[in-house]
């Protein structure tokens, strides 16, 4: 099996020990990858790499698309790797706000990918909407109204309605229930949950919730001081963590 | 001829240069027009000069205008499809005391027609040119506030929001409500704003034998169609593009294809649709008249 993303030596550091370096996997079809590690360990600049959001100073990012091809993607042209974004890739922002347009409908929101895809067909444009927005468990009869008056777990999942609609393969997260009371971040895992199995979704989840990344995550890498310090299957290293910092975090964990 | 109002340089103002700017701005003007009317609908910066009218009254188009007039053409100015308007009598005025040009309010002999927000109903044809005043000239800013990020998306294609707008105004609505400005793409290329002549309009702007040029002064724009270019209204395949109809004629011409301007008369509200297109509707009841 040939993984859908092959990440090589990537770097990128704002100064010493600051960002993201030498850092190396490989991410298969379905699979959800954490990767947590204290504030500042470099984990949103990785994510910000791997997304095509933030050019790494070395190392590279490959990408196998639907049809088998091989992407560099920051050789690939800009608008390659826009293409990408809004078609294969899906983005979930921590603040709904930065990923959602406000000022438009939750209907719109949903439509806009198909929209930039070249579907021009109002009717099932609608269509995916209502049925998204099932799908993320909001009352179908709000598509008309602003995500402003969302409440945040909503907001939330519209934003995740809004990156399916095109039937991504891989899903970028960063902090994805960051921000939520607990019932609404459990609720929301359980949703996330469903559709990654569902939608056989390869993830990137960026966490500092161990417990979110104990429920969704199949591998976890935990980062400090821009390094990949541990790496491997979830229970591995939440269980049996080796890495003294992994110790830490593991034991930092309040047990209520 | 007698429609002129005046004629040659009499009536020009020796202290201005010949239509008011120098002429290495009106170069530098030129040279921009050149590069919009080869890549059609894109928009090219240009150094725009203060003009001794406030912004919004028309200072892109004047500084086109003056780019593009010689001594020899004869201009037309219209507002809201009016010739006899404050901004279209001004404006006109202004190109006879700086350039005493011919000027003209009958469509078919100006050689230069500047337009604030109509477009004539005889059909315009080659050699002659529009000038359109532009007031906010990116297609993309109501969506995207940042210019970096729309410059981007016209580079790259990446037109998708254009129509999160018309799914807007169908789901608020029924139907697509935007009535002027209705965004177009130009020979398959470029989304471009049209400036805010009506929508029904639009179709006038398609493969039309008159060049087309655009000014936006604030915002120091320019872009061009130049003759016979493709525009196509952008629409949804089960909301397709329409055309606004009326159920009365013209009050004074009782004509039932023109755009037709809603007019209250009296304190009770009693309303009248007359043409906009001044030019138009008066030679229309002159033609009626003279049958009787």
């Amino acid at each position: 099996m040939t993984a859908i993303l092959s990440v090589r030596g990537v770097t990128h550091l704002y100064g010493a020990d600051k960002g993201c370096q030498d850092v190396n996997f490989d991410l298969h079809a379905g699979e959800v990858l954490g990767i947590v590690g204290e504030s500042g360990s470099g984990k949103s600049t990785l994510l910000g790499v791997l997304s095509g959001r933030l050019a790494p100073s070395c190392g590279s990012v490959v990408y196998r698309d639907s049809q088998g091809e091989a992407i560099d993607i920051y050789q690939a042209s800009e608008a390659r790797r826009r293409n990408l974004l809004r078609t294969e890739w899906g983005f979930v922002e921590q603040n709904p706000r930065d990923g959602l347009r406000m000022n438009v409908s939750a209907g719109a929101n949903i439509g806009e990918r198909q929209m930039a895809q070249g579907l021009r067909h109002y009717g099932r444009l609608r269509e995916a909407g209502l049925k998204w927005l099932r799908q993320v468990e909001i009352d179908p009869a709000r598509i008309d109204d602003l995500p402003g008056t969302f409440s945040g777990g909503m907001q939330q999942r519209l934003q995740i309605a809004r990156n399916l609609v095109s039937s991504p393969r891989l899903l970028f997260m960063d902090e994805p229930t960051g921000g939520l009371d607990v019932s609404v971040q459990a609720s929301l895992l359980d949703l996330l949950r469903g559709l990654v199995r569902e939608l056989q979704l390869a993830v990137v989840i960026v966490t500092h919730d161990l417990a979110v990344a104990r429920l969704l995550a199949d591998r976890l890498m935990v980062m400090r001081r821009s390094r990949v310090v541990e790496a491997g299957l979830t229970d591995q290293v939440l269980d049996d963590p080796q890495h003294a910092y992994s110790q830490l975090l593991v034991s930092s964990v309040l047990q209520p | 001829m007698s429609t002129h109002e005046h004629t040659g340089d009499a009536a020009r103002d020796g202290g201005y240069n010949f239509a008011y700017l120098d002429e290495q701005t009106k170069r530098s003007l030129r040279r921009g027009l050149l590069k919009a009317v080869a890549i059609p609908g894109y928009q090219v910066p240009f150094g725009g000069r203060e003009m001794p009218l406030p912004y919004g009254w028309g200072t892109g188009g004047m500084q086109v205008t003056a780019a593009v007039l010689g001594q020899d053409d004869v201009l037309k100015v219209i507002d809201q499809g009016a010739d006899d308007t404050t901004n279209a009598v001004s404006i006109r005025r202004f190109f006879v005391r700086t350039a005493g040009v011919q000027t003209t309010e009958r469509t078919e002999e100006a050689t230069v027609i500047q337009t604030r927000h109509r477009i004539p109903e005889i059909p315009l044809k080659s050699g002659q040119i529009m000038v359109f005043q532009v007031p906010i000239p990116e297609p993309l800013r109501f969506i995207e506030p940042s210019d970096s990020e729309t410059r981007t998306m016209h580079a790259l294609n990446d037109y998708g929001v254009m129509h999160v707008k018309l799914y807007e105004d169908i789901a608020t609505y029924g139907h697509i409500a935007t009535t002027y400005a209705y965004p177009v793409m130009v020979d398959g290329r470029y989304v471009m704003d049209p400036s805010p002549i009506p929508k029904f309009d639009n179709p006038k702007l398609a493969m039309s034998p008159a060049l087309m040029l655009f000014g936006a002064g604030r915002e120091k724009r320019l872009y061009a169609l130049p003759p016979h270019t493709p525009v196509v209204s952008l629409d949804f395949e089960d909301h397709p593009f329409e055309l606004p109809t009326w159920e009365h004629c013209c009050a004074f011409c009782g004509s039932t294809t023109s755009y037709l301007d809603e007019l209250i008369v009296d304190d009770q509200g009693t309303r009248q649709f007359v043409c906009s297109d001044t030019d138009y509707c008066s030679r229309n009841s002159a033609l009626q008249e003279a049958a009787q």
